[in-house]
């Protein structure tokens, strides 16, 4: 497998190996190692759980610098939703948009717009003939590549829309080259403003066989204050925004499920709920249930660590800026009989099995088994002082390693539990 | 011919949120053996109806998943009230489960019938007073 390029970056200087990010990464994809936390990128899903736990700040989200997009003659900035909820008594869409005009993009494209217009094909998608239950929401990256890893059972029951950010990437470069043909198709650049880094990775990595069509990522937190010096809610701005309620409201967890028009929905928001659903959806559990959204950031995708906001203060003012707006503008064309190409992607990314002890069955019983006997000497206690985030964990890598014996502070004191 | 593997859970009857921990543990360590996700998902349907069985009627029990190179086997152990009619508890829809368990979504009357569908051979051994002995068996190939 081609290795995965992740969007998450540890400052060794500011790092004390603490073991916070340890217990709270829901892939255990990190260990501490020689006092630093390093990332098993095979492993890693992008979540930005450990950026966010980490007391230290040593972990950080890397995207593209808004200079990036200086190599491009025509610029295009596609805002994500969450970032109408960054701005403090603001509620006027039109002085975001115009701002991001005035710090040097020449267009604006929405990518709420694409929302509203993702969501009119999803509903129609869940009328055809044996559409799985649930369907499941494909808009999150870290779910996606989290149902990939960890749940491939699931694969059928994702929704293959791609999501908000794609398609509005193409719907701006069709724009674009139809209203402005004197520009090539490499001097268009198209730039997602971004509350998320797995956004990044995404855009980076590509996913399964589809190319995106971003060119660049740059994180809300990165231009949010040169918007502040360009916004002035005294200056009357031009009306750019086209958006409705349906499309802003993606912004938030629910946004996307609410749009759906259906009752038999169900959001989840942060990874360890996600974690529950998707277990749940496993067991058959809730096969009732039409639609599932599911979100790996607390609050939706105004919880992204790239975003400046408390999440749900972000939340509270995307009501504010969506409160007198329609609730959809954005409409497919009715003589369309089936969902465009371009709302879709053909197959998810292969299933990786990263959690596999051996590609031999017999040899993995054979280390499952030694596991379950170096497990049961070590206190259960789960500290992380040797590293691992389990004494389950530390016992595998052991294995994995082909070493016979662990190395715990603990298990002479406290003894061996199982 | 690698000795089998044997993984041992209480399942823990007073608690009806943790019911189901059990057969996640198991799908995680199953993954781990690279087992396909079509015997791991019916393995851990079969089970998971079989925890909360027991969880249920029984105030809870053991379960044991022993992982051999051919099959799996689940045996869940209750000392609960045991079954009456096996044949009347087989039919779908047919519950025993109190308006309480009903108001949580529980006791659709699906449990043993799913527990039959989702694997390839199933034993139940039951004695009234003394408790029930489900043993379930999945074929790896």
């Amino acid at each position: 497998m081609d290795s995965y390029e992740h969007s998450v970056l540890l400052d060794r200087s500011k790092c004390t190996g603490c073991t916070t990010c340890l217990h709270h990464c829901p892939t255990e994809a990190i260990r501490i190692v020689n006092g630093h936390a390093v990332i098993n990128q095979d492993r890693c899903i992008d979540c930005g759980e450990c950026i966010r736990k980490c007391p230290h700040n040593a972990k950080r989200a890397v995207a593209s610098k808004l200079e990036s997009m200086d190599r491009f003659r025509y610029k295009v900035a596609l805002p994500a939703p969450s970032l109408y909820g960054q701005f403090n008594n603001m509620d006027d869409v039109d002085y975001i948009l115009d701002g991001l005009l005035k710090i040097g993009f020449d267009e604006v494209f929405e990518v709420a717009k694409a929302a509203e217009l993702v969501s009119a094909y999803t509903r129609q998608y869940m009328k055809a003939d044996g559409v799985p239950k649930p369907l499941i929401s494909s808009a999150c990256p870290v779910i996606l590549r989290l149902i990939s890893l960890m749940y491939p059972s699931l694969e059928d029951h994702v929704l293959h829309m791609l999501p908000p950010m794609e398609v509005a990437a193409d719907l701006a470069r069709k724009k674009v080259k139809k209203e402005h043909p004197e520009f090539s198709e490499e001097e268009i650049g198209i730039c997602f403003i971004s509350p998320c880094p797995a956004k990044a990775s995404y855009v980076r990595n590509n996913f399964g066989n589809y190319k995106s069509k971003v060119d660049e990522v740059v994180a809300i937190s990165d231009i949010y204050f040169r918007l502040l010096d360009v916004m002035k809610p005294d200056n009357p701005v031009q009306a750019i925004s086209d958006t409705g309620m349906t499309g802003i409201g993606w912004a938030g967890s629910g946004g996307e499920a609410t749009a759906i028009l259906n009752e038999d929905y169900l959001a989840a928001d942060g990874i360890e709920n996600v974690n529950k659903v998707l277990e749940e959806i496993e067991n058959g559990n809730i096969s009732h249930v039409k639609f599932v959204e599911l979100n790996a950031c607390p609050g939706g995708c105004v919880g992204g660590v790239l975003t400046v906001q408390n999440p749900f203060i972000a939340k509270a003012r995307i009501r504010t800026v969506s409160r007198c707006l329609p609730m959809a503008v954005n409409f497919p064309d009715p003589s369309e009989e089936y969902i465009p190409e371009n709302f879709l992607f053909d197959e998810m990314p292969a299933y990786v099995p990263v959690s596999r002890l051996s590609p031999n069955f017999a040899e993995s019983m054979r280390m499952m088994s030694e596991i379950q006997r170096i497990r049961a000497t070590l206190p259960g206690i789960d500290c992380g002082a040797c590293g691992a985030p389990t004494c389950r964990a530390h016992a595998e890598d052991a294995v994995r390693a082909g070493k016979r014996t662990v190395s715990c502070p603990f298990a002479d004191t406290i003894g061996g539990n199982r | 011919m690698s000795e089998p593997l044997v993984f041992h859970f209480d399942v823990d009857g007073s608690d009806f949120t943790s019911a189901g921990t059990a057969s996640v543990t198991v799908k995680k360590n199953l993954r781990q053996l690279g087992l396909p996700s079509e015997v791991i998902r019916k393995l851990s349907i079969a089970m998971y109806e079989g925890e909360i069985n027991m969880v249920i009627h029984a105030n809870g029990g053991t379960a044991d998943v022993i992982v051999t190179e051919q099959y799996i086997d689940i045996i869940l152990k209750d000392q609960g009230p045991g079954i009456p009619d096996v044949n009347l508890a087989m039919q779908e829809g047919y519950s025993t489960a109190t308006a309480q368990i009903h108001s949580l979504g529980f006791g659709a009357g699906m449990g043993l019938p799913n527990m039959k569908r989702y694997s390839d051979e199933m034993k139940i051994d039951t004695e009234i007073g003394v408790g029930t002995t489900v043993t379930m068996r999945i074929w790896i190939r």
